[in-house]
């Protein structure tokens, strides 16, 4: 993470020189010493630099918690996919309308004049206590709404708030690649190390590819814990796999948590995303993970309402409390209207939760039917997509489908350089599964591209033509 | 354990070992408590007129609420992701309204970033640009965020008080009247200093600062290469014919500041949560970067209505009906109603020049009830306001939390008033006794908005001014 400063000033890189000596690795020293020991060092190498006439230019650096973390995949592909003769099956955004009732929740709060103002900063009442009568349910436990909840801007502010508020510079925290893009960069930021260990996939045998099929070695795992583990970040449904976690796996890695000491920030965002044969389970009811653990979830996701950027964090006091300090120190509050109109949409789909019409239940039954639609589209040009058990995105392998990348950067990955070739000369656009992964495994998963299929029929029909003419020369 | 069916709810008694690790990040530390945390909880428990928080009791003006209304009902496309540093018409018309202002030619990708409200801008400001040990100053009194932001980011806050000269017996107190003290400000920066945070107008005096006060700023600023981090939320609304001005918009600044702002203070529409920054982009894009990778996207809907009550309000400017004209009209207005009513019940307040707040000297109050009950070095506006909380259903911010700890004991004996609030006549019955007129909350959730007259607030304050003696054995524990 150090190497990739640039711009080091005298002070700077004799700041990084005491940092590689004084690890905790070589001298042994606990995490909160070593803490201090660098503070205190650091205060010297300052003062001693202070009466040399620094660089003007230094002053509007970036602060060190951020160096590094500048470039963002989505960015950079969202930019590309926003012509609209591209048909878009890149970013897990739907093109599909909310429900009628989750629109008309909305409208109707938009007219009452007392929700444009300020409510509670760690999540409006009538939402928190809507979130904690469903999910009372689904845990089999009493949920307190003031303190066992947190609602924060889009499940990526609970992922922020998880990381800021409970991992420590100098911390570890394991992550499962591939993984969701923005684990990484924030735990870097949190001046901690992520520790990685690849899904690896089970050989098939001409059966159908699924994401069950993708693993981790328990062996594997338990190798990565160590004393300064201070969590691991579980996504359940995975994303982009959409690999759905089995009790069986799950208990390794509660196991491994107890046994360790370790908190686990489960991003189960795709909770409700299901396919049939298969069974969402939430880590933290496992016995000795309550206490131990957050759990993230998005109404985005759940609603299909990406743009109204609200997630929540449920979780013992002890951890949420110290996610709500972030809370009242960096946004202080949720937007009012959009909450009032969340926590309404939950008590219509709460009071039908075991009927069909039910969201919870209609989204994954009707996604089911697009995920069937994409794995035959994409077998029928002789891919081999990795069916997933859940969520909205279908990986596959698209080295044997024919693109001439010799005009593309030669330093980016196969993958990128054929999402941007596809999205350029084919007018369709998905993400690089590279993007999910580390340095070190990028090569292990560069032929991968991810496309989402929560998408009209029409954009599916789009994306269906080209792709089967896609060796069919040009007219 | 996974309960069977039908097992009783009840809090699983697994009382498995906590972790031995410490739990909490250490940027943590010191930031834990917040005043407003503290303050919205009593508002809830107590049924009060609220004039703490700064938050309209009135609905905003009608363009903007139909603007949030069509954004909530148009195009379902709205209910999804936009880009990520801001809803591109919005940092369109940002661009185009705010670089009049400026001065500059504005980028709307490179020089705007759309934050979820100006909370969020001064977030990630503080993180992209404040590292461990480096020294930002802050003006006191000043919004008690900025400390422990500069705190998370590791930083050291260097605290510089504006001071109130004398006034003359009889005289009001004026926001203009408390100053800097140009030498002391100047020894404030050192080579560590990083950044300087300005607010003007200023919460909680309503101070403006003048374009002298500016310059001393700006030049100090350039001499020390610090950056500027200038608050201007309540930018729209100034008094007495008092002009603000933005810092980034004088000489050799606009390359070193960053400009936050607040469509919740603008458009009287708290709750929406959208705020912004302009900068230069050499140091705007480390706040993309902070964004990208704390929030990445602010909700789509309100950053529609937003833009489009900024183009409303484009077409009518300079004419009748400019709502940025009318409304700090209105709001003067209200403002010199607080003033008569304070004073006509002994309280002595500092005539504000902008933004949404006063504030008044309780120092009668101090000496005649100097006992309030509370924690042993709990600073007296905190007790005072506490005590005005229960026992007379009114509500008011102590100013002490405005200050550094060191200094709370020297500003312990002013209260902050909100005056954002409508002025209908009150109607309906008595909440309770004690409270001596009746008014009629809003519909909606029970944050103890009203509608508060003129009439309310003066009884209200009217009954501890006079015969307190009769308080006395009320407070007496």
């Amino acid at each position: 993470m150090f190497l990739t400063q640039r711009r080091l000033c005298s002070l700077g890189s004799r700041t990084k020189f005491l940092r590689t000596i004084y690890s905790s690795k070589i001298l042994g020293f606990s995490t909160s010493a070593v803490g201090i020991t660098y503070h205190r060092l650091t205060n010297y190498c300052t003062y001693s630099a202070m009466s040399p006439k620094k660089e003007m230019s230094l002053k509007f650096k970036n602060a060190k918690r951020i160096e590094g973390l500048d470039s963002n995949v989505w960015i950079e592909f969202t930019k590309l996919a926003a012509d609209p003769s591209v048909v878009n099956l890149g970013q897990g955004l739907p093109d599909i309308s909310p429900p009628s009732y989750v629109k008309e929740v909305l409208s109707k709060v938009a007219l009452m004049d007392s929700l444009n103002q300020y409510t509670r900063g760690f999540g409006h009442p009538s939402l928190v206590k809507a979130l904690s009568c469903l999910y009372e349910k689904l845990y089999q436990n009493q949920i307190n709404p003031d303190k066992e909840i947190l609602v924060t801007v889009g499940a990526y502010g609970s992922l922020f708030n998880a990381i800021q508020g409970l991992i420590d510079e100098g911390d570890e925290v394991i992550i499962m690649v591939p993984f969701y893009d923005c684990y990484e960069p924030m735990v870097r930021m949190a001046g901690a190390t992520p520790v990685f260990i690849p899904l690896r996939s089970k050989p098939v045998d001409g059966k159908k590819w699924s994401s069950s099929d993708w693993t981790l070695d328990p062996k594997e795992l338990e190798s990565k814990f160590n004393s300064k583990t201070k969590a691991i970040i579980l996504n359940t449904p995975h994303n982009p796999f959409g690999k759905v976690y089995t009790k069986e796996e799950l208990q390794v890695i509660a196991d491994l948590c107890i046994k360790y000491d370790t908190l686990c920030i489960s991003d189960e965002v795709y909770e409700w995303l299901v396919y049939t044969g298969n069974k969402h389970l939430k880590i933290a009811t496992f016995p000795g993970m309550w206490e131990r653990t957050v759990t993230i979830g998005s109404a985005g996701k759940t609603f299909s309402v990406t743009g109204w950027k609200l997630g929540w964090t449920i979780g013992p006091n002890h951890l949420i409390k110290h996610l709500q300090t972030v809370q009242q120190n960096t946004v202080y509050t949720c937007a009012t209207p959009l909450q009032e109109a969340l926590a309404q949409a939950f008590w219509i789909d709460i009071k039908r939760m075991d009927d069909p019409e039910c969201y919870f239940n209609s989204l994954p039954k009707e996604l089911e039917v697009k995920r069937d639609r994409m794995v035959h589209l994409l077998e029928s040009v002789g891919l081999k997509p990795i069916v997933p058990d859940g969520g909205y995105f279908i990986i596959a392998n698209v080295s044997s489908l024919d693109a001439d990348l010799s005009d593309m950067k030669n330093d980016e990955p196969y993958d990128y350089k054929f999402v941007k070739w596809m999205t350029k000369n084919k007018k369709l656009s998905a993400i690089p599964v590279s993007a999910f992964c580390n340095s070190e495994t990028k090569p292990q998963f560069e032929k991968f591209v991810r496309f989402c299929f929560i998408k009209k029929d029409s954009t599916l029909d789009a994306a269906e033509e080209i792709i089967k003419a896609w060796n069919k020369p040009k007219s | 354990m996974l309960r069977k069916a039908g097992a009783p709810l009840a809090r699983c008694l697994h009382h498995t070992v906590t972790m031995a690790k410490r739990l909490p990040a250490r940027r943590l530390d010191g930031v834990e408590y917040n005043p407003w945390v503290e303050f919205t909880k009593l508002v809830r428990e107590y049924d009060v007129v609220n004039l703490g928080q700064g938050f309209p009791n009135f609905p905003p003006p009608d363009f903007a609420v139909e603007a949030f209304q069509q954004a909530t009902s148009g195009d379902f496309m709205l209910n999804q992701y936009t880009m990520a540093f801001g809803y591109p018409p919005l940092t369109k018309i940002l661009a185009s309204f705010f670089g009049k202002l400026l001065g500059q030619e504005l980028d709307p990708l490179k020089n705007v970033l759309v934050t979820v409200g100006a909370y969020g801008a001064l977030f990630t400001a503080f993180q992209a640009l404040v590292d461990e040990g480096d020294e930002v100053i802050i003006i006191e009194p000043f919004f008690d965020c900025y400390e422990s932001m500069t705190l998370m980011a590791g930083g050291h806050p260097v605290f510089v008080s504006l001071k109130p000269s004398p006034t003359g017996d009889g005289d009001l107190d004026s926001s203009n009247n408390w100053q800097l003290d140009p030498t002391e400000l100047a020894s404030k920066f050192t080579s560590r200093t990083k950044a300087l945070v300005l607010n003007t107008p200023n919460n909680p005096l309503g101070k403006v600062f003048s374009k002298a006060e500016l310059e001393l700023v700006a030049s100090l600023c350039q001499q020390h290469d610090v950056l500027c981090f200038a608050d201007e939320v309540y930018q729209l609304l100034v008094y007495d014919g008092v002009q603000h001005i933005s810092i980034a918009s004088l000489p050799g600044m606009w390359d070193r500041t960053l400009t936050i702002s607040s469509a919740g203070k603008i458009f009287g529409a708290t709750g929406w949560k959208v705020g912004w920054v302009l900068g230069p982009n050499h140091i705007l894009r480390h706040l993309q970067t902070v964004h990208q990778n704390s929030v990445f996207h602010c909700p789509t809907q309100a950053q529609a209505a937003v833009a489009k009550s900024f183009e409303w309000e484009q077409l009518h400017m300079g004419q009748p009906g400019s709502y940025f004209a009318e409304f700090p009209k209105a709001m003067q207005r209200n403002r010199d109603h607080m003033i008569h009513s304070l004073q006509t019940v002994g309280l002595k307040p500092v005539v504000p020049h902008g933004g949404y707040f006063l504030i008044a000297d309780i120092s009668d109050f101090k000496s005649k009830m100097p006992d309030l009950p509370g924690a042993a070095e709990e600073p007296y506006d905190r007790r005072f306001v506490k005590w005005m909380i229960i026992n007379k259903g009114l509500m008011a911010i102590p100013v002490s939390i405005f200050y550094s700890v060191p200094h709370q004991k020297d500003f312990d004996h002013y209260i902050r008033f909100c005056f954002v609030k409508t002025w209908l006549e009150p109607h309906g019955q008595s909440l309770r006794p004690g409270v001596p007129a009746a008014f009629s909350a809003l519909p909606g959730p029970s944050w103890g908005s009203g509608i508060i007259s003129p009439r309310l607030i003066s009884a209200c304050l009217w009954e501890f001014s006079s015969g307190l003696e009769s308080f006395l054995p009320i407070i007496k524990f």
